[in-house]
């Protein structure tokens, strides 16, 4: 074998200089930049919408007011939700907060009972086969065709409100709970049997977190469906609330409190569905999809 | 007289049932296999391998027929027949810690105190070289690196006897010859009785003490059995001339390619 030091190398080595550290101006300029194709998109598609609506609603025989209309009717609403003024005048914030009080309560009844049930359904055959039926014909009902018959079994408008969130909410839930609980990989199920895990165990350690993903799902539909459905009972039932606000704001024709509560109503609902969405991701501990 | 062995499995008969049609799968499987011994399960795909591997774990029962460990009848799954799964099946909500440490908690919960059950986790996973990966979650890991951690949780139950279902059969040809040398090593150290499913010729020669060949279904059953008469520790280079090593894969490949071809079902 000839010495390597008197052969000639068949390639030469290429050394490489490491990058120098970029400096932090760069780095700023680049974080700007990332923000910034974040924010701007949908601050462009708003002016362009508001100017649009501005344009069409500013003629002399618009029937809806047009956005600096809107501005100059509501603006106390807008920067102000917080205000009291008497029994009747208070701010949007706290319309919203009565209103969410509402949802939360029969969100959380729904949460509750959706998962006890559709884990029930989803693990026992006779179960699914008699309470399914029933179950997908009931969900077809809209909201508000149970107001009546919860108006009269309740004979108040509080709980009846909080039966219709209940009732539009916990189908959503308990259908994917069972969906869920019966596409536990037989693999776990297997994996749960070597190990001998009681039902409980199985309950926690297996069912609920390879459940979890479709669990969310359903809570995030279900939230979605009650602050649908909250509004609507609320212009029926009166009393506080942003429901009834917006039905009482069309009875005394102010047009832009109405398109002020419609946005905040959006707002609420978005924030809403990130809510759940961020408390799956921390629960799933990142397994379930976005 | 010659005691009865580890691993009785007495005449078992498999027939899947549904409806009116029926399926006989499994015909008069008698084997018996000794403590400490490696066993492979080699054949041709659909003759009942697998169906086999699961009732020895308990979690399919026999149609008629009986496997008995150390003198107890198995008639449901349990920690003492660890099972690693072709899949890994590990639990994707659990770091590699927490999947491994679930099996050492349900096991040892009444035998061992908290830091113990802690050190028992941890050195599984330094058996199977993974404890530097400890905190990860299953997605975030290779396929080869998911089945010994696998390997890990069944380790750690402490088994009586290891059951592998094609432990190996979804992994890259370089990935599966290292964890290969892995099992070897750790039967080499925990000396345990360990029970394979493979459909790799190679594999099986290499690992096994004895090999059983099962014949095509339906009603599949032993066809042969060879024993692998190579001295451990074995190397895989070394072997590859070695004329005992080459005869038992001939003999293998005979057997699965000559006398019970696999045929099309027609």
């Amino acid at each position: 074998m000839p010495d390597a030091s008197t052969t000639t190398p068949a390639a030469a080595v290429v050394t490489l200089t490491p990058p120098r550290s970029v400096n932090r101006r760069a780095v700023l300029r680049s974080k700007l930049v990332s923000t910034a194709s974040v924010v701007v998109p949908p601050v462009l598609t708003l002016t362009l919408i508001l100017l649009v609506w501005e344009i069409l609603c500013s003629g002399p025989g618009a029937t809806l007011p047009a956005p600096s209309q809107v501005w100059r009717d509501s603006s106390d609403l807008i920067l102000d939700p917080f205000f009291v003024a008497g029994s009747q005048d208070i701010g949007l914030g706290w319309r919203v907060l009565t209103s969410l009080q509402r949802v939360a309560i029969g969100f959380g009844l729904a949460a509750l009972v959706g998962i006890a049930v559709g884990t029930l359904v989803g693990q026992s055959t006779w179960a699914m086969r008699g309470l399914d039926p029933i179950f997908q014909v009931l969900r077809t009902v809209p909201p508000l065709a149970w107001l009546p018959i919860s108006l009269a079994a309740f004979r108040d408008a509080n709980p009846s409100a909080i039966f219709v969130i209940f009732i539009t909410a916990i189908w959503p839930i308990l259908i994917n709970t069972s969906v869920g609980i019966r596409n536990i990989p037989q693999d776990y199920r297997n994996v749960a049997a070597v190990l001998r895990l009681n039902q409980i165990e199985f309950f926690w350690k297996i069912m609920l977190p390879s459940a979890a993903p479709y669990i969310f799902t359903g809570l995030r539909i279900g939230v979605g469906l009650a602050w649908l459905a909250i509004v609507a009972a609320e212009m029926l039932t009166g009393g506080v609330g942003i429901g009834f606000f917006i039905w009482d704001a069309w009875n005394s024709s102010k047009l832009s409190d109405i398109i002020v509560a419609l946005v905040y109503i959006g707002f609420i609902g978005f924030v809403l569905d990130r809510l759940i969405a961020g408390l799956a991701t921390i629960v799933t501990r990142g397994t379930a999809a976005n | 007289m010659k005691q009865a062995p580890y691993l009785q499995i007495d005449g078992v008969e498999k027939t899947f049932t549904r409806g009116d049609t029926s399926n006989h799968v499994l015909a008069d499987i008698n084997v018996g296999i000794d403590n400490g011994e490696f066993v492979s399960i080699i054949g041709h795909s659909g003759c009942g391998k697998s169906t086999l591997l699961n009732i020895i774990a308990g979690l399919t029962p026999a149609t008629s027929g009986g496997v008995l460990l150390d003198n107890k009848e198995v008639n449901e799954p349990g920690p003492d027949r660890a099972v690693v799964f072709q899949n890994h099946s590990l639990l994707p909500w659990l770091t590699v810690y927490e999947n491994v440490r679930m099996a050492v908690d349900k096991v040892f919960r009444a035998t061992k105190s908290r830091a113990e059950r802690h050190d028992w986790t941890m050195h599984k996973l330094d058996l199977v070289h993974m404890a530097h990966a400890k905190d990860r979650r299953p997605a975030e890991i290779s396929g080869g690196m998911k089945q010994r951690v696998g390997i890990a949780r069944a380790l750690a139950m402490e088994p009586k006897i290891l059951l592998l279902d094609e432990p190996f059969g979804a992994l890259d040809a370089l990935t599966r010859a290292h964890l290969q040398d892995s099992v070897m090593q750790i039967h080499a150290t925990l000396k345990n009785t360990m029970i394979m499913i493979t459909h790799d010729v190679d594999e099986a020669v290499l690992l096994s003490d004895r090999i059983i060949m099962m014949t095509n279904g339906p009603a599949a059953t032993i066809g042969e059995i060879l024993e692998v008469a190579l001295p451990r520790p074995r190397k895989r280079l070394e072997l590859v001339t070695n004329t005992t090593y080459i005869k038992a894969r001939e003999a293998v490949l005979k057997f699965l390619y000559e006398r019970h071809a696999f045929v099309e079902a027609a």
